[in-house]
């Protein structure tokens, strides 16, 4: 996917064009703020052609101007709207490029049959040769190929998908570089993993979320609120004798009513799943964006996430009676041909501290030992020397072979090691042990300061891994996460996942496995890494395309930030109000009581200034609000406190002071222009 | 002098708040079923109302269970009090020979009892029989203060109960309270009152001859017992036309302390039950907090303005600005803006003073506070349900802003609950909006009026907003007894007491099914006094914001007017 979505010239068109068709007020409905906002603006046109047919010049000048700025604010939220969308669009059609018609060799029997891909229905097994483009979603059943995913993950390195395992699933639109497969397809036309991502990135299906719903309701209900205060300024006003103009009713209304937050709303929305697809994580529903933000704990697995993948040797502790070099030569001999990670940190170690060059074996003359399941040890034998390297009871069975037993000090050694989280590994030549290598799984760098962070922000983090609880928490103390589960299974996990959620935490965490999937199914948060299993990405309801499992973390951050954004550009929106009515209300009545000019205390110009400042100030704050409501309220890792008291400064405090600003400009630039 | 009013007003609040931290607790033990003294005596006592009344105490109710209970109890109220008032003319202890009162008045009224409003559109002591009094207007005194304090409870339950259906049982809920909150402070409260010589007598009005000359007829009755559950009960309907300005129900500068207290007394306590019963003390702190910001800044609004009373009067030169129309003197300015504060902070709606003769500003404090729902401290019950409604519309508007689905006392805030809060927000407003807007121009309302202009619209505004809040304090320049004035304000009263209690116990239903989450540091935190703020700064923006327009075109213009030297 193409990580550009910048705002080029066609997008920004395509908006404008946008805005006009959503003036359809079926489509409208859907928003009620501003669907209020219209009906508004053609009941005020309404009366100005009216006036403009009967002749009364004097009104239509500025009904029109009222009735002009409410037209432009439906079309600036509905621009907002479409601009964020247009983002997303821009995604789906790049996606949907790949979907060009392919076709599928489906294998009937022993014959295969050419068809078109929109043919194929679940259950059905295609050939996918080199060249071809994968016809379908599907499990590889049978071959093994190098297949390129850049058009989904953007990612141009080819991934290796196979039978069997973890690394079987294949998605519709990637093209086989090399071998061949048979792939079984898992979804129908229509409801392939690629529909399914053009129908997110376009917003097409976009349902509204519990709080966006929740957040409507509250909108609708102080919409009514005020247009019942609006409504029943009428009655007051003729009792008082000054009966006020539908036009500036509408005007007061439209001011009143959260437009800011209304004409936004949905661009918030649609912009924090943009984010996350920027980030190339793919969430199945806006749900799962908002429930991200309020994740209490993240269950992260140890390899990959909070280790780097491998172990790595750090130390050699020789036996009594063996000099260190002696030991680093031995344990370098016998990982010489061994091209595990481990074996090739031994090497590195032996390098590194002992200045030990690497040696050709075949020129020693040395025979290597692969690793077997069957002695679960791996070594080498040269000019009569016999060295083997192994987990503490492979080797102690070999010595027991042989007759000896190991020394006390090594199995001391042995135990030291994995009491402080590491893996020892026992050198043993001839009959004789003669050191321990320690394996240290190694904690990447930056990631405690990260869980730092997340503790702040008020976020437990739990370790998952299936090693035995003592190193477990040899590493758990090390990286800084909260909690650990050691020895975990499938089952665990779940169980773990059921705990926290009963508890009231919602749980995020990554899988790729397929027996992760229950656990992504029953985890809040479930991100499947996309290099994992059909099973898994069914599961989970979001899909990271980089696989990278640390990026949960930014996924939480961006759930967060879109709430806030929500919530600060709702308290600006509310408090945008108060000034509004300083302007209005004296305007309004200042003629019959001119006492009230007390309360005009901006000194704008004429009543008329006044009440068109406010729909204009009304009208620019919505767009002035567009890039802030597509970046994000700016997040920072730190504690609800302090999060609250400044976005209170900024958006509460900010909200009720800009307007008093904003609307004095306003009217000193009408003035100055005669516009009023 | 202003010190000294200061110094009274000061007092005052410390000893309400001295008295109400005990009783909070103690309201949260009666209210949690837990073991109290009074058990030997109340104990026997509800036992056999149960058994009497066919009640299952054990019985735990959902919310549509609760609702309907307290709907079906208060409809019987309405009606068996409406009979009760048609038929008192063939009734016992009806000395002074009173017959039946007119449909619509009897009607209103019976609402206005039922609802703890107490709007008093007649003079009672020329309409109303000691037996009806007694039997109809004490009873519910009682009853529709109990039925505040058991929404309140419910609500909590919900709050509190983790992945629960049930929120109590009303009738105990009901029972609880009348046996063992207000019954108990009500006796002593009589008792203390008499001795400060409000009347209890059920002996015919006397006849006596003045120094001047004619002969004059006292009213008399039985005073104490009304007078003390009408303030603890926040309900406010005098014995008397007059009122708590009455010698015979508030003789003395003592008595008059004495009844302010009375009235705020429940309302601040059960802030504090609300903590203890949410085992949070620091919960039910800060909303005492924002009320009490509330209150203060009401009270100087009021005191403030009376207290600069009125330049015209002023110009004239017989005594100074301040306001002293419409006020006793025994009770002065100070007195009288704290009372008329207090009573319209609760829904009480006793006075000592004639609002109407308040100064437009003095008048817009009692005016807005019951606009704003009642939440300053507000009615007993009835203070604390409406409070916890602004709780959940500020958790959920700040609540956003640190990146968490809303949640309070880890109760996440979703649509339904939004849905219902919105609603108890709107119904009260649109009642006296749509009362007040209907009222300026129909005939049926501006022929009531006794003052044109600014005034007669505050005039009107005043009367929906306490029928509507259920306060049932008045301008009473208003002539209320009217077919449109009886009928929309029964209306709006009903309306606006059910109006709120029913979604309420609906999000109590909903919240007590939901799940309660883990405090956390990424948690939005609702104690403190930034919380305080923020809740009183929502109630005071989202009550302004409805009613600024209505205020503006009343009491604003007319103290502008005022000033500027036109009255009305």
């Amino acid at each position: 996917m193409s990580k550009k979505s910048g705002l080029d010239k066609a997008m920004f068109l395509e908006a404008v064009k946008e805005s006009f068709v959503k003036l359809d007020p079926r489509v409208l409905w859907k928003n009620p703020v501003m669907f209020v906002v219209e009906v508004l603006a053609v009941v005020t046109t309404y009366f100005t052609l009216r006036d403009a047919g009967s002749g009364a010049i004097k009104s239509v000048g500025f009904d029109g101007q009222i009735a002009f700025w409410l037209w432009i604010t439906v079309l600036f939220a509905n621009f907002a709207e479409a601009l964020a969308e247009g983002r997303g669009k821009a995604q789906a059609d790049a996606l949907r490029k790949t979907r060009s018609e392919t076709i599928a060799k489906k294998l009937v029997g022993e014959t295969r049959e050419e068809i078109s891909a929109s043919l194929l229905r679940k259950g059905d097994i295609v050939l996918v040769e080199a060249g071809d483009f994968i016809p379908g979603d599907g499990e590889v059943v049978e071959g093994v190929a190098s297949v390129d995913e850049s058009a989904i993950t953007g990612e141009s390195a080819p991934v290796i998908r196979e039978s069997g395992g973890d690394r079987s699933a294949v998605t519709g639109g990637t093209r086989v570089l090399s071998d061949w497969i048979k792939v079984q397809i898992t979804a129908n036309p229509g409801e392939t993993f690629l529909d399914r991502m053009i129908g997110l990135v376009e917003g097409a299906k976009r349902q509204k979320t519990p709080n966006e719903i929740a957040l409507t309701i509250l909108l609708l209900g102080l919409t009514i609120i005020f247009l019942l205060a609006v409504a029943t300024l009428e009655p007051y006003a003729i009792y008082t004798g000054v009966p006020v103009s539908i036009p500036v009713l509408a005007a007061l209304l439209v001011c009143l009513i959260p437009t800011t937050i209304g004409g936004l709303l949905s661009a918030i929305g649609i912009a924090g799943m943009d984010r996350l697809l920027k980030r190339n994580v793919l969430a199945m529903s806006g749900r799962a964006v908002e429930a991200a933000g309020d994740v209490g704990v993240l269950l992260l697995d140890k390899t990959g996430t909070i280790t780097l993948g491998n172990r790595m040797a750090t130390e050699f502790v020789p036996a009594p009676g063996v000099t260190p070099e002696e030991f680093a030569d031995a344990a370098q001999l016998s990982s010489l041909a061994d091209e595990t990670p481990e074996g090739r940190s031994i090497v590195i170690l032996a390098k590194e501290k002992y200045n030990l060059r690497e040696r050709d074996l075949s020129s020693l003359g040395a025979h290597f030992v692969p690793f077997s399941a069957h002695t679960r040890m791996s070594g080498v034998d040269l000019q009569g020397r016999e060295i083997r390297k192994g987990a503490m009871d492979s080797i102690q069975k070999y010595l027991g072979e042989k007759g000896k037993d190991m020394s006390p000090e090594v199995l001391k050694a042995v135990e030291d090691i994995a009491k402080k989280g590491g893996t020892p590994l026992v050198v043993a030549e001839g009959d004789r042990a003669l050191g321990v290598v320690y394996l240290k799984d190694v904690v990447k760098g930056g990631i405690k300061e990260r869980f730092a962070q997340l503790r702040r922000m008020g976020i437990k983090t739990v370790m998952i891994t299936g090693d035995n609880p003592l190193t477990a928490a040899a590493i758990a103390a090390e990286a800084g996460v909260d909690d650990f589960l050691a020895e975990a299974t499938p089952e665990t996990k779940l169980t773990l996942i059921r705990d926290y959620q009963s508890k009231g935490n919602l749980v995020a965490m990554t899988g790729d496995g397929t027996n992760d999937a229950p656990a992504l199914a029953q985890s809040d948060v479930g991100v499947a890494m996309n290099s994992g299993t059909q099973a898994a990405k069914e599961a989970g309801n979001m899909v990271d395309l980089d696989s990278n499992p640390t990026k949960l973390l930014e996924i939480v951050e961006i759930g967060k930030q879109l709430l806030m954004t929500r919530g600060s550009l709702t308290t600006f929106s509310i408090a945008n109000d108060v000034a509004k009515y300083f302007a209005i209300i004296p305007a309004m009545f200042m003629v019959t009581y001119p006492e009230l000019k007390v309360l005009n205390i901006m000194r704008l110009a004429t009543p008329q200034s006044a009440i068109l400042s406010a729909v204009i100030f009304n009208a620019l704050i919505i767009i002035a609000l567009v890039p802030l409501a597509l970046r994000g309220v700016k997040y920072r890792p730190l504690g609800a406190n302090i999060i609250l008291r400044r976005n209170l400064l900024i958006y509460g405090l900010g909200g009720i002071v800009a307007p008093f600003i904003g609307i004095k400009l306003i009217d000193l630039i009408l003035s100055a222009f005669h516009l009023s | 002098m202003k010190i000294n009013d200061l110094a009274q007003m000061g007092f005052y609040l410390v000893i309400l708040v001295v008295l109400a931290i005990p009783l909070g607790r103690y309201m949260a033990k009666v209210l949690q079923g837990e073991k109290t003294f009074l058990d030997k005596v109340m104990g026997p006592l509800e036992k056999l109302i149960y058994r009497v009344c066919g009640i299952n105490p054990e019985e735990d109710m959902n919310w549509r269970q609760y609702a309907g209970a307290l709907i079906v109890f208060n409809i019987l109220g309405i009606v068996t009090l409406f009979i009760l008032e048609m038929l008192q003319g063939h009734l016992p202890f009806n000395p002074e020979k009173l017959g039946a009162m007119r449909w619509d008045l009897a009607l209103n009224t019976a609402v206005s009892f039922v609802t703890n409003t107490n709007w008093q559109a007649y003079s009672p002591e020329s309409t109303m029989s000691y037996f009806t009094q007694m039997a109809g207007f004490t009873v519910h005194n009682f009853a529709s203060a109990a039925t505040g304090i058991a929404v309140a409870v419910a609500l909590i339950r919900g709050l509190t109960r983790r992945q629960a259906q049930a929120i109590g049982n009303f009738w105990v809920d009901l029972t609880r309270s009348t046996l063992r909150i207000l019954l108990p402070l009500s006796l002593l409260g009589a008792l203390l009152l008499s001795s400060q010589g409000v009347i209890q007598t059920l002996s015919p009005y006397l006849t006596v001859h003045t120094l001047q000359g004619p002969s004059q007829t006292l009213a008399l009755g039985p005073v104490a017992s009304q007078e003390a559950i009408k303030l603890f009960g926040t309900n406010g309907g005098g014995f008397f036309n007059a009122n708590s300005a009455h010698p015979f129900e508030n003789p003395t500068p003592f008595s008059n302390l004495l009844e302010m207290l009375f009235i705020l007394l429940i309302p601040v306590g059960l802030t504090f039950t609300f903590g203890h019963m949410v085992k949070d003390v620091r919960q039910g702190r800060v909303i005492f907090g924002a009320a009490l910001i509330l209150f203060i800044l009401m009270l100087a609004l009021t005191y403030g303005s009376e207290i600069a009373g009125n330049p015209l009067i002023g110009k004239i030169g017989i005594t100074g600005a301040s306001a002293m129309e419409g006020k006793e003197v025994r009770f002065g300015v100070a007195n009288s803006a704290l009372f008329a504060t207090v009573t319209t902070a609760t829904s009480c709606g006793a006075v000592n003073a004639m609002h109407d003769s308040l100064t437009p500003l003095g008048g817009l404090a009692p005016m807005l506070q019951m606009m704003l729902g009642e939440v300053v401290f507000g009615g007993v019950g009835a203070g604390l349900y409406s409070l916890l409604t602004f709780v959940i519309l500020t958790v959920f508007i700040v609540g956003l802003m640190v990146g968490r689905t809303p949640e309070y006392l880890g109760k996440k805030i979703e649509g339904f609950e939004m849905k219902m809060a919105v609603l108890a927000v709107l119904i009260p407003s649109a009642c006296i909006l749509l009362g007040s807007a209907l009222a300026s121009i129909l005939p049926a309302g501006t022929s009531s009026l006794a003052n044109p202009g600014p005034h007669g619209l505050s005039e009107m505004l005043y009367a929906f907003a306490s029928g509507s809040a259920n306060n049932g304090s008045a301008f009473a320049g208003l002539n209320a007894n009217t077919y449109f004035w009886n009928l929309s304000l029964a209306l709006v009263m009903f309306v606006g007491r059910f109006g709120v209690i029913l979604p309420l116990l609906a999000i109590a239903g909903s919240m007590a099914k939901k799940k309660i989450a883990p405090v956390s540091a990424g948690t939005f935190q609702t104690t403190g006094g930034l919380f305080s703020g923020l809740l009183s700064g929502v109630v005071l923006i989202v009550g302004a914001l409805t009613f600024f327009p209505a205020l503006a075109l009343g009491p604003i213009v007319e103290q502008l007017l005022m000033w500027a030297g036109k009255a009305f």
